[in-house]
This record gives C-alpha cells, structure tokens and sequence, in this order.
C-alpha cells in the first residue's frame, strides 16, 4: 500500500474534501482487495455507478451476494451503504434524481433490465428498514399485506398460517399471539422491528435486505433480531448494513468495507476482523475514524 | 490549573450567571407582553362573535313562532262560489277568501265602513285561503258547514301583537290604528290568538307575504347545488391530489400546474360567476337559475380549496409508510389506494368540508347565473329554478315588512346553523380517524 495516496483521504472531513475532489480521492483508493466474487451467486453487482443528480453517490462497486449466507456492509455514515442496497431491490426509482449505471443481477438476470418488473422484484427481494414503520393497522393485518397482496393464500385458514409462521420465524409470535388485532404501531420499538421482519418474510422473498435494522433498539431486542438473522440464514440470502462493528462480526460470514462510495475491502468476516488488508479498512474497525 | 486561572474561571461564570439573570428579566416581560396581546385579541374576537350571534338570535327567534287566530269559517256554497260537487279546479279557485271575511265580520258586526272593513280583513294573513282550499280539496264534504280553524295573523297585527308597533304614537303614525287594537284585544281576552311553532318556515317556499315565506325553497336549493359541487369537485380534486402528489414527475409543467391552482383558490368569486354565466349558460344552453349551474359554478371555486388541502394531507402521510408498501411489492397504484389514502382521508375530508361550508356561504357567484330570482316553487330536480339560502337572505333584507326583518335574521341562524354542523363533522373526523404512527 503506498502511504502518500491514502494519507490524503484520512485527513480531511468526508463531506468537504479540501483540494482534492471525491473523484481524487476515489481514485486514490484503488482496487478492491479481496474476493468480490463467490461460486452460485444469489445477487451479483457489476460495475456499478450510482449518481444523485450530477453528484456521484457509488463508485464502480463489483459484489456478490450468496445464498445462505449473510453479508455485512460498514463504513462511515454517508459513504453509499444504503444507496447500494436500495439499488438491490430497486427502491432507489423512488428517488426522481437517482440513476444507476452497471449491472444487478438476481440469478443471472439483469434486474435494472426492461423485463424486469420492479414489483415482482420487491416481492422477490424483501426490506427491511432502519426505522420500524408497520402500517398503522393490526398485526395480523401487518403480515396479511404481503401474501393477500400477491396471491400467495388460496383461502383464510393459509393466510392464518402464513401470518403465524412468520410471526414465529421472526420471534414475536409469544408475544402477540393474544392481540393480533391490536394496531402494529402500538407494539414497542424491538418488536414493531420484528413485526416488519415478520411481514417481510411472509412474501416469502429470496433475498433480505436489512438497512440497519437494530439502530432503533436496545440490546435486548437487538440480540433477538440478530439470533433471527442467524436463524433466517438458513433458508435467505442477507444483506445488512450496521454500524456496530461487532454485530457484523457476529452475525455475518462475509463483510464489505465502504469508504466515499467505494468498496475498498471485502472478505470473510474473520479474515476482516482480524487481519484487515487495506489501512482504511484497519483504521475503520479498529475505531480510529468514521 | 493556577489559582489565579481558576479565579477568573469562577469570576467569568458568575458574570454569565448575572447577565443571564438580567436578560431573563426582559425575556420573560416580553413572553408576558405576548400573551397578554393574544389573550386580547382572543377576546376581541369572541366579543365579536358572541354580539353578532345574539343580536341575530333575539332578532330572529321571533320567526320561529307564528301567531294565529281562530275563526269559525261557514264554508257555504254560495260565498265560495261552489258546491261539493266541483271539480278540482273549480275547488281550488273558490272564494275561501270571501269566507274567511265574512267569519271576520260576524265577530264585530259592526263594522261596516269599507275602510274599517279592510282594517278588519288585514287580520288574517292572505295565506289563510291556502290552509282552507286545502282542507276543503281534501274533503270537498265541509262545503256547506262550519269549520273551526286556526288562521295565521297578518304581518301588522302580528307586529302588534309581538309589541313592534308603538302604541304611544300618535294613530296617524302607525300602521295599526286604534279599532284594531281594540278588536284585537277583544279577540285575545277571548282566547282567539295564540302562538305556536312557525312550521310554515321550514315548510314553505318564497312569497310576498312575510307570514306565509319560508326556506324550504332555498334550503332545498341550496343542497341540490352541494349535491352537485360535492359529487363533481371531491373525486376529481382527490384525483388531481392524487395524481399531482404520487405520480406527476417535479418539472416545469407541474410547477406551473401547481402556482395555478393556488391562483385558482384566490380568484374572487364572483369571477367564477362570470365564467360559468359565459360557459354553462351562453355556450352550453343550460338553465338559468338551476342548481346544476349553480353547481358547477361552486364547484369550480371548491376544486383549488380541495386540492389544496388533499395534497397537503397526502403529503403528511410519512414517507416510510410507502416504503414499507413498496418495499413488500405493491404497485404504486396500491400503495396509493391501500396505505396513503385511507391515511390522508381525515385530512381530505376536512378540507372537502371546509370548501363545501364556503360553497354553502357563497352568494356573488350565483347571483350572476340568475340563482336570485323570486321562486316560489320548492326545486326538485337539478334543473327547476332554484335559489340558495345565503341568496335568500340577500333577498329578505332588502325587504321593508318587519316579518321580512325576522326571517331574514332566522334565515341566518339556520345558515349558521348548518355551517356549524358541518364544521364540527370536519373536526369530529379528524379526532376521530387522527392516527400516530
Ligand atoms: N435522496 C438523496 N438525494 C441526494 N443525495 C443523497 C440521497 N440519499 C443519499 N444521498 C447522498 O448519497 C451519499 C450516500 O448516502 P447513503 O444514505 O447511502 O449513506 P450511508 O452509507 O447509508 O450513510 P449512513 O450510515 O449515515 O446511513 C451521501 O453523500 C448522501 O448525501
Ligand atoms: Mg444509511
């Protein structure tokens, strides 16, 4: 690694680069290091760009998302975690001035392609929000929305077993078993959390995407929600992007390191932790910034 | 640390205590001031309303009571004109009046100078045939007997009778002279004139006649007209939201799509009135004075007011509620139709209400689509000549006959009346459906 072309990027503020502009500095990080690819992709990411307006948000990111596994995004705030996996599942066509360059592909086919469906890729790629937000209706009604929406129920008595299956995989059934229909606002912050887990793993998607799921919760709730993710990583593929360092380590085989929109390092979770290859990376999980 | 830097620190915080404490003086006297201004003005205002709403109510409660004298009307063949055996027509156009006079007459059979006789006559209202014609159409049989009824008084002797009329003037001054104050009291020590509840108001139409004027007519004018704006302006104003606020791309065109709805909302009235007097009438041949002109006319001016509001309450549907949605795979139709607008739905209502109070209030503009016209006839359908109740009342109190000033009074508590009544639906929905999320 040479010292002079990245010293530069750890001095300045991340918002305002002084002199140097972000292209610069994006530049100045160079390759990835470490293994973007894995054998049997579930999701795979190709050169991609993302631009908000005229400003570019993501830096030719290449990254492979596996099945059953589960796959942690760090970095410090603002450097593109959420725009990447808003681009997962196409969430970012809400946003009139996002534009996404590259390509996504969900098995094999491009999902920004014109064969796509952007709503039968949601259906296929689930979210999960970093604030709670069930729709201010009952529980049951929460997770009914899904599977009544698509079709999934052929009459009442599934649509109950839907609901109650995904209340349990998400494990919040106890809890709520006697007051489906209570409203799902009136539930408190871990378990709305769960609750919208519950909902979006009643679409049965393939891929879940997880947009700092705990950063609302206590720690409790949050070692609940992450034995879930551990649980759910037998039958999905992941994503998650969080802030704390050890709930990436301990929930994730394999993490990505972003800095400025670009992927600087990825690799097996361990292998990050324990010996990071690139000085930002090291830098960053050792808490020296970010 | 030194003792001499901690010594200025101390000495530095103490003098931030004091000037702290000096201003805070000032902020409070000032957030005092403040307060005292808006409780002032909150009290001007309700002054203001209280005195408006109780000299419309003294002015006006009168209305809501008539006063009648009882007769007994011999309903003979030869004073009507015609026997039981009539036909309709002839039945309706009988002389009831000349029945009514001579049951007068038996009273004081004194009287007999034509002069004195007309005062007499004026005791009854000229309505009083109408209550006769339609008990004899209904039984042609009671021609021939004797009927005791209840006829409402005229408007002079009811303006005695309520104490309008000042006996110290002298008798050339007044309107009700003194052999009419004496019969009348005679009639009343009798236990001939009572008071009783006004159903002729809400039961009647329009008429020249104060005693025998009622709302029933521009009442129902007025919610034909509602009927009209509300079925026209509500969906396509919550379209116009929905679509302006869920889909339109943010261009140019939207822009100026949107600075031209808020003009809209501040055109002056009666220009709407102008428009729908060029379009509706000149171009499209509609009927004058019809509710659905009326209709049409309001509900251009209701559009903006609904939009407005609708967007507004749309917007405030928080954005993470149509990620969750979207996130799980509903089109954006469905989000719209399944999440945001049940969501937005208090809010739209409200404002749907609030625009149709105003259309309710509204008169400049229906006055130039000829809705100012004396129509007797109660409206029925969208296309009968109709007027509205503030038009109404437009109309009343350019009237001199002190029951005109009454109705006119009462006529502006039941417009009051509905206004309030729509605006507490408005605030009922909005605490009721009033979300947390
Ligand atoms: N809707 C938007 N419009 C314009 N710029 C945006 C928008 N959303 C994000 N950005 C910009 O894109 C960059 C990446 O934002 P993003 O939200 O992906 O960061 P992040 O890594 O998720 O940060 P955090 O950890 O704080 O959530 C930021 O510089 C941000 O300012
Ligand atoms: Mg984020």
């Amino acid at each position: 690694m040479n010292k002079e072309n990245t010293i530069p990027a750890l001095d300045i503020d991340q918002q305002t680069p002084n002199e140097q502009t972000i292209e610069e500095i994006v530049a100045s990080l160079g390759d990835t290091v470490g293994e973007a690819r894995v054998e049997n992709p579930k999701m795979s990411v190709s050169g991609v760009d993302v631009f908000y307006a005229e400003k570019q948000a993501i830096f030719g990111v290449d990254l492979d998302i596996a099945n059953n596994e589960v796959i942690s995004m760090i970095g410090p705030s603002g450097c593109g975690k959420s725009t990447l996996l808003r681009c997962l599942n196409r969430m970012n066509d809400t946003i009139p001035i996002c534009r996404v360059t590259g390509e996504i592909m969900l098995d094999g086919e491009g999902i920004y392609s014109k064969d796509t469906d952007p709503v039968l890729l949601r259906a296929r790629v689930g979210m999960v929000f970093q604030k709670p937000n069930p729709f201010p209706k009952s529980i049951y009604e929460n997770v009914a929305y899904g599977p009544r929406l698509h079709g999934l129920n052929r009459n009442k008595a599934d649509l109950d077993d839907i609901v109650v299956n995904s209340l349990r995989k998400a494990g919040i059934y106890d809890e709520v078993k006697n007051r489906l229909d209570d409203a799902g606002t009136s539930l408190s912050g871990g378990q709305q959390q769960r609750l919208c887990i519950a909902r979006t793993i009643a679409c049965s998607p393939e891929v879940i995407l997880m947009d700092e799921p705990c950063s609302a919760l206590d720690p409790i709730a949050t070692a609940k929600i992450e034995e879930l993710i551990d649980e759910l990583r037998e039958n999905y593929a992941i994503a998650i992007v969080t802030h704390s360092m050890q709930q990436a380590a301990r929930v994730s085989q394999r993490t990505a390191y972003f800095h400025l929109g670009k992927l600087v390092e990825v690799g097996d979770t361990d292998t990050i932790f324990t010996n990071p290859k690139h000085e930002l990376t090291e830098k960053y999980i050792t808490g020296r910034f970010g | 640390m030194t003792e001499q830097t901690r010594q200025t620190q101390v000495q530095a915080m103490s003098d931030t205590t004091i000037r702290v404490r000096q201003s805070l003086k000032k902020r409070y006297a000032r957030e005092k001031r403040f307060r005292l201004f808006g409780m002032i003005a909150i009290i001007a205002s309700l002054t203001f309303l209280a005195v408006l709403i109780i000299s419309i109510t003294i002015r006006g409660l009168p209305a809501f009571k008539q006063t009648f004298i009882n007769l007994d009307v011999t309903l003979d063949a030869q004073t009507l004109g015609v026997d039981e055996t009539a036909d309709e027509n002839a039945l309706r156009r009988a002389n009831y009046n000349g029945a009514i006079r001579n049951s007068l007459l038996e009273l004081f059979p004194d009287v007999s100078s034509r002069k004195e006789k007309r005062a007499l006559y004026s005791f009854v209202s000229k309505g009083g045939q109408y209550d006769l014609q339609a008990q004899v159409m209904a039984d042609p049989a009671l021609i021939g007997q004797t009927v005791n009824v209840w006829l409402p008084v005229g408007d002079d002797t009811s303006g005695y009778l309520r104490g309008h009329i000042d006996t110290t003037l002298p008798e050339k001054k007044r309107r009700f002279k003194d052999n009419q104050i004496a019969w009348v009291e005679e009639l009343r020590s009798n236990g001939q004139i009572e008071t009783r509840f006004n159903s002729t108001f809400f039961s009647r139409g329009d008429s020249r006649e104060p005693e025998l004027a009622g709302i029933k007519g521009s009442l129902f004018g007025s919610l034909l007209t509602l009927l009209v704006t509300l079925t026209l302006s509500f969906p396509i104003a919550v379209a116009t939201a929905i679509y302006l606020e869920e889909f339109a791309p943010k261009n140019r065109w939207t822009d100026i799509i949107e600075v031209n709805i808020n003009n809209l909302a501040a055109v002056p009235s009666i220009v709407f009135g102008l428009l729908g007097l060029a379009i509706f009438i000149n171009f499209f041949q509609l009927p004058r004075s019809a509710p659905i002109v009326g209709g049409l006319v309001l509900s251009l001016m209701t559009l903006p007011t609904i939009i407005i509001s609708a967007r507004a309450a749309l917007k405030s549907v928080p954005p993470s509620i149509r990620d969750a949605a979207l996130g799980l795979g509903a089109s954006r139709l469905q989000v719209v139709f399944h999440h945001v607008l049940p969501l937005a739905m208090p809010g739209i209502l409200t404002g749907t209400i609030i625009g149709m109070a105003q259309a309710l209030g509204e008169t400049a503009p229906l006055l130039m689509i000829g809705m100012v016209a004396f129509i007797v006839d109660v409206p029925t359908t969208l296309t009968d000549p109709a007027t509205v109740l503030p038009v109404q009342i437009f109309q009343w109190a350019d009237l001199p006959e002190k029951g005109f000033v009454e109705k006119t009074s009462a006529a502006i508590m039941v417009l009051l009346g509905f206004l309030i009544l729509m605006n507490a639906t408005a605030v009922f929905l909005r605490r009721k459906f009033e979300r947390k999320w």
